[in-house]
């Protein structure tokens, strides 16, 4: 097993860990910090796949801004692992049993598809992921939709100052 | 790799946020298990976009298979942020209407 290999099994173990912990927490913030685990482990998966900028922006936007975000929403509630609210047990079971038989569904998919059999993914190799080609392109071909995005932005902008301000 | 180890992955990453959605009745955690689920199918996009491009590689050197995924990956980053930016608005204004992050408080329009 080389030094990719086993990257690859500890972040996967790492993010799943995290994810299952996202969801257990009682505590809300241990829940957004579970989150930000979740994140890294995911930036460490884009960086073994050499697409590095994408790792970048992942930690900026995601563990940087949009985890802030839910941070500051969480304190500013001032909420507490006592006053969260619990469905009966019966309820939580069928949704973990919904969520398995999903899983169990597309899983069992993925193994009978022998198109998928013999393509491997290649670790550290590849230059698609450098900010250079991932600029050239998206300012060649995807200069629309960058474009609308900002439109986009600033409609979230507009919208969510009309509803968070006091009415 | 085997490209199943990163479906597999992607799978129990977005069925664990299935599962939150489901089981959890705050509506911060039920966001944030959003967030999980956007993130797998990211990580999954990511990974196909690297078996086409070594795809591709293996007949042109220079190739930019691929790179169109990545990107897809990048847009959907931002929706996502933009996304956040609105539904943290909703839920901080459901929390003062009803003092409340419980989503079954939101049942109201029933009646």
């Amino acid at each position: 097993m080389n030094i990719s290999q086993f990257l690859f099994y500890f972040l996967t173990v790492l993010a799943l860990f995290s994810a299952v912990m996202v969801v257990v927490s009682k505590n809300p913030v241990h829940s957004v910090l579970w989150l930000i685990a979740v994140f890294f482990a995911i930036s460490g998966h884009y960086i073994l796949l050499n697409a590095q900028f994408l790792a970048i922006v992942n930690l900026i936007v995601y563990a940087g801004a949009i985890m802030v975000l839910f941070l500051f929403v969480i304190m500013l509630m001032n909420l507490n692992a006592s006053t969260e609210p619990q469905k009966n047990n019966w309820l939580k079971l069928a949704g973990v049993i919904a969520g398995g038989c999903f899983m169990m569904v597309l899983v069992s998919l993925v193994k009978q598809a022998n198109e998928l059999n013999n393509i491997a993914v290649t670790m550290g190799s590849g230059d698609i992921g450098l900010i250079k080609n991932l600029g050239k392109a998206l300012f060649n071909d995807f200069v629309v939709p960058f474009e609308i995005s900002s439109v986009l932005f600033l409609s979230a902008m507009v919208g969510a100052v009309v509803i968070g301000k006091k009415a | 790799m085997p490209i199943q180890y990163y479906i597999y992955l992607c799978l129990a990453l977005f069925s664990i946020g299935i599962v939150g959605v489901l089981t959890r009745r705050n509506a911060i955690i039920v966001f944030m298990c959003i967030e999980l689920m956007l993130n797998a199918v990211n990580l999954l996009l990511v990974a196909f976009s690297k078996v086409h491009n070594t795809m591709a590689l293996a007949g042109d050197k220079t190739s930019m298979i691929g790179i169109e995924a990545q990107l897809f990956v990048f847009f959907i980053m931002v929706v996502a942020a933009a996304e956040v930016s609105v539904g943290l608005a909703i839920i901080v204004m459901m929390y003062r209407n009803v003092h409340s992050l419980d989503i079954n408080f939101l049942n109201r329009l029933k009646n």
